[in-house]
C-alpha cells in the first residue's frame, strides 16, 4: 500500500531538517502506529504525505500502491486515496459542512472518472453515514467546522473519512481534546472502516487510543527518524516507561 | 468664497455641457440643486471625501469612452414575474419596457413632469438629496437634480405583487446618462426594487427614497459587467418610524464606479441595511461610500460591504455611522472586508463612528487579506481542486453580504453571476 523509502524533508522557509531519512512500508489492510515524542517529526511525515506547501523534500520516495505521491497535489493524491485527519480540523466560515461533503466526494469522483454522485444519493449516504458518528442534522448545515466543538471537529474528520473511503488514512493525533466518550466515538467510526483494502497510519502521543484503535505494526520516531517497530506490545512498553529507555537502547 | 480657480473652471465646463430641463413643478428643485453645485464646485481630487477615487472622469465635460457590449444584462431577473422599466442611454424606451399598471404602484415618468405644474414628488425630489449635503458635500447628486433628462417616480401605496426592474442599457459608445428617481412608500406598504445593466459609457444616477412608517423597500441591483463602464451612483433615504429599508448591490466589473448610500433615521424603531458584493479584475476601481445618520430611537443600522479584487484592482471604502444625540438605544454595525487574490491588488478604507448618544451600540471592522491557505490545504487534502477550493473560498468570504438579500432566489441569481466572474478568470 505506502511505502516511503529514505525520506528526507526540510522546511522551505528556513534550513531545518526535520525528517532524516524515514523508512515504512504498510501492507494493505494494516494499521500501523506511529509513537514518538514532540518534535521527531511526526506530523510532519503525515503533511508531507498528504501535500502540504512549505515543505521541501530533499530526498527519497513515497509511493501508494506504486503512484510516485511526492510530485503530485494535494489534490492528486486525495484522488489516489490518500486521507488525513487532521490534528486541528480547519473553520471554514461561509462554506456549508453538506455542501463541502459533497464539493469533495464529486471532485474525487471526477478525478478518478467516476459519475458524480446524485443529490439524493449523498443526502442518502451522508445521513446514514453520519447517524453512526452521532452527527446531527444541524452539524451538517453549519458551516464547516465553525463552532464545533473538539470532540464534533474529529467525529466530522471522520465522516469525511467515511465518506471518501480512502485507501490510505493518515490519523494525526486524532485523540487530542478528546474526552473518554468521545475517543470511543471516533475510534469505532475508524474501526467500521478498517478493511482489506484499506490501511491507516495512526499518530499519537498515548497508548490509549491504541485500545481502541487496535495496531498491527507500531513504530517509534525520534528525531526525524523510525528507531524502533514492534508489535502492540511496543505501545505498552511506551505507556509504562516513557520514551527515554527505547531512546537510550537505540543510540 | 470663491473656489479655487480649478475647481472653478472643471465646474463651469460641466456645467457649460449640460442644459437644464425647464417647464414643469421641478423647476425650482432644479434650480436650488444647480445653486448647491456652484457653491460648493464639483469634486477634485483634492476633496477629503474623494481622496481614494479619483473624479475626473465623472466630471469632466463628455463622457469617457465605454465600449458597448453584447451581453444580455436584463437576463439576470428574466425568471422572476416584474414590472420592466427601460432605460437606453439613458432615455425611457416604452415599446421596450411593461406597461406600468400594477396595483398598489402609481408609476409616473419623470421627463413627462416638464408639462405637469403639480406631482407629489415634488415633496422628495432634491430634498432628501439637499437633506443629504450635510455635513459631507455631494456635488455630483446635486448636478444630477439639476440636469437629470429621465427616471422613474414610483409611489407605492400599498403591497404591489411584483417587483418593479429598472433595466438600464447602453447603445453608445460615448453616451451621457443622468437618470433620478424617486421612491414613495406610504405608511405600511412594501415594494421590491431591482436594477440591472450599465446604462451609458458614463452614468450619473440618483435615487431618492422616503419610507413612511412601517413601510419597506427593498432594492436589489447589478451595475453591468462591462469593463469599460464609469458609474457614479447614490441613494438618499429616510426611514420614518418601524420602517425597513434593505439594499444589496452586485458589482462584476467597471472600469470606476462610486456607490453611494446616505441613510437618515427620523423615526424611532427602524432598521436600515445596505450592502454590496463586489469582484474585479485590473483597471477596476471600485468605491462604496456610506453614510449612516441615526436621529432616532432604537433604530439599527448594517454596513456588510465585500470585495474581491485581483490583478491590480483597487477597492475602497468609507463608511460612517453617525449618532446623534438622543439618538439611543442605536445598534450600528458595519464591516468592510476585502479579499486581495494576489499582491498587486489594494483595499482602501475609511471607516468611522462619531457617536454623541450614551446607549447605544456600534461596531466596525475592516479586514484585507488573501485566500486562508490553511482553508485552501483542507479542501485540497479533500480532493477538490485548487481553482475549486479557490472558488468555494472566495463565494464564502461574499456569503455574508449576498445573505443580506433577504429573497433567496434572487440572491442565488446574484450567487450565479459571481459563479460566472469566477469562472472566466484570466
Amino acid at each position: 500500500m505506502l511505502e516511503i523509502k529514505n525520506l528526507h524533508v526540510k522546511l522551505e522557509e528556513e534550513d531545518k531538517q526535520i525528517l532524516k531519512g524515514v523508512n515504512l512500508k504498510v501492507e494493505a489492510g494494516k494499521v500501523h502506529a506511529i509513537m514518538g515524542p514532540n518534535g521527531s517529526g511526526k506530523s510532519t511525515l503525515s503533511y508531507v504525505l498528504s501535500g502540504r506547501d512549505g515543505y521541501e523534500v530533499t530526498e527519497g520516495t513515497a509511493s501508494l500502491n506504486g503512484d510516485e505521491l511526492l510530485e503530485l497535489e494535494a489534490e492528486e493524491r486525495a484522488a489516489l486515496g490518500v486521507f488525513l485527519a487532521f490534528q486541528y480540523p480547519v473553520e471554514i466560515p461561509g462554506v456549508g459542512n453538506m455542501t463541502f461533503l459533497r464539493t469533495a466526494v464529486n471532485a474525487q469522483r471526477k478525478a478518478r472518472g467516476e459519475e458524480e454522485l446524485s443529490a439524493s444519493d449523498f443526502l442518502k449516504t451522508v445521513r446514514a453515514k453520519a447517524k453512526t458518528l452521532k452527527i446531527d442534522a444541524d452539524m451538517l448545515k453549519r458551516p464547516v467546522n465553525v463552532g464545533f466543538s473538539g470532540g464534533e471537529k474529529k467525529r466530522n474528520e471522520i465522516l469525511q473519512m467515511a465518506m471518501l473511503e480512502p485507501k490510505m488514512c493518515i490519523l494525526d493525533e486524532t485523540d487530542s481534546g478528546l474526552d473518554v466518550d468521545a475517543m470511543k466515538l471516533v475510534s469505532e467510526g475508524v474501526n467500521a472502516l478498517r478493511d482489506e483494502g484499506r490501511s491507516f497510519l495512526v499518530i499519537t502521543h498515548y497508548q490509549r487510543l491504541l485500545d481502541h484503535i487496535k495496531p498491527d505494526v507500531v513504530h517509534i520516531m525520534a528525531n526525524g527518524r523510525i528507531v524502533k517497530t514492534g508489535g502492540p506490545e511496543l505501545a505498552l512498553e511506551v505507556e509504562n516507561n516513557g520514551y527515554a529507555d527505547i531512546l537510550a537502547e537505540v543510540e | 468664497m470663491a473656489l479655487p480657480e480649478v475647481k472653478q473652471k472643471t465646474t463651469e465646463a460641466r456645467l457649460a455641457s449640460l442644459t437644464l430641463p425647464e417647464g414643469g413643478c421641478l423647476d425650482a428643485a432644479r434650480h436650488a440643486a444647480l445653486s448647491r453645485v456652484e457653491v460648493t464646485g464639483l469634486p477634485d481630487r483634492r476633496d477629503e471625501y474623494w481622496k481614494y477615487t479619483r473624479p475626473d472622469l465623472f466630471t469632466q465635460a463628455t463622457a469617457p469612452v465605454a465600449v458597448v457590449s453584447d451581453r444580455s444584462e436584463s437576463a439576470i431577473f428574466d425568471e422572476f414575474d416584474r414590472i420592466k422599466l427601460v432605460f437606453v442611454d439613458g432615455v425611457f424606451d416604452p415599446d421596450a419596457s411593461d406597461a406600468a399598471v400594477l396595483e398598489g404602484v402609481d408609476v409616473t415618468r419623470l421627463a413627462d413632469l416638464k408639462s405637469r405644474d403639480d406631482h407629489w414628488s415634488k415633496e422628495i425630489y432634491g430634498v432628501l438629496e439637499a437633506r443629504g449635503q450635510s455635513p459631507v458635500a455631494r456635488p455630483l447628486a446635486a448636478l444630477n437634480t439639476a440636469f437629470a433628462t429621465d427616471g422613474v417616480l414610483i409611489h407605492v401605496t400599498s403591497t404591489p405583487t411584483k417587483p418593479i426592474h429598472i433595466v438600464y442599457k447602453q447603445s453608445s459608445e460615448s453616451s451621457d446618462a443622468i437618470l433620478h428617481h424617486v421612491v414613495r412608500i406610504d405608511s405600511g406598504a412594501q415594494a421590491t426594487i431591482l436594477e440591472d445593466g450599465p446604462a451609458a459609457a458614463r452614468f450619473n444616477t440618483v435615487l431618492e427614497a422616503d419610507i413612511a412608517d412601517g413601510g419597506q423597500l427593498h432594492m436589489v441591483r447589478t451595475q453591468g459587467r462591462e469593463h469599460e463602464r464609469h458609474a457614479v451612483t447614490h441613494i438618499f433615504s429616510r426611514l420614518g418610524k418601524e420602517s425597513v429599508f434593505k439594499s444589496f448591490t452586485l458589482t462584476v466589473n467597471g472600469s470606476l464606479t462610486r456607490n453611494e448610500a446616505i441613510i437618515e433615521f427620523t423615526g424611532d424603531d427602524a432598521v436600515a441595511h445596505v450592502a454590496g458584493a463586489s469582484v474585479g479584475d485590473g483597471a477596476f476601481h471600485h468605491d462604496d461610500t456610506v453614510f449612516v445618520t441615526h436621529d432616532a430611537v432604537n433604530c439599527e443600522s448594517r454596513q456588510v460591504y465585500k470585495k474581491v479584487l485581483r490583478n491590480g484592482a483597487t477597492g475602497v471604502f468609507q463608511g460612517k455611522i453617525l449618532v446623534k444625540a438622543g439618538a439611543q438605544k442605536t445598534d450600528g454595525y458595519q464591516i468592510s472586508q476585502s479579499l486581495l487574490l494576489d499582491d498587486d491588488s489594494q483595499f482602501l478604507a475609511k471607516p468611522e463612528l462619531e457617536i454623541y448618544a450614551d446607549d447605544v451600540a456600534c461596531s466596525h471592522g475592516s479586514t484585507s487579506g488573501a485566500i486562508d491557505e490553511e482553508g485552501l490545504f483542507y479542501l485540497r487534502s479533500r480532493g477538490v481542486p485548487v481553482e475549486e477550493a479557490t472558488d468555494l473560498l472566495t463565494l464564502a468570504f461574499l456569503a455574508e453580504a449576498v445573505e443580506e438579500i433577504e429573497d433567496e432566489d434572487i440572491a442565488a441569481t446574484m450567487v450565479d453571476r459571481l459563479h460566472g466572474w469566477l469562472a472566466r478568470r484570466g
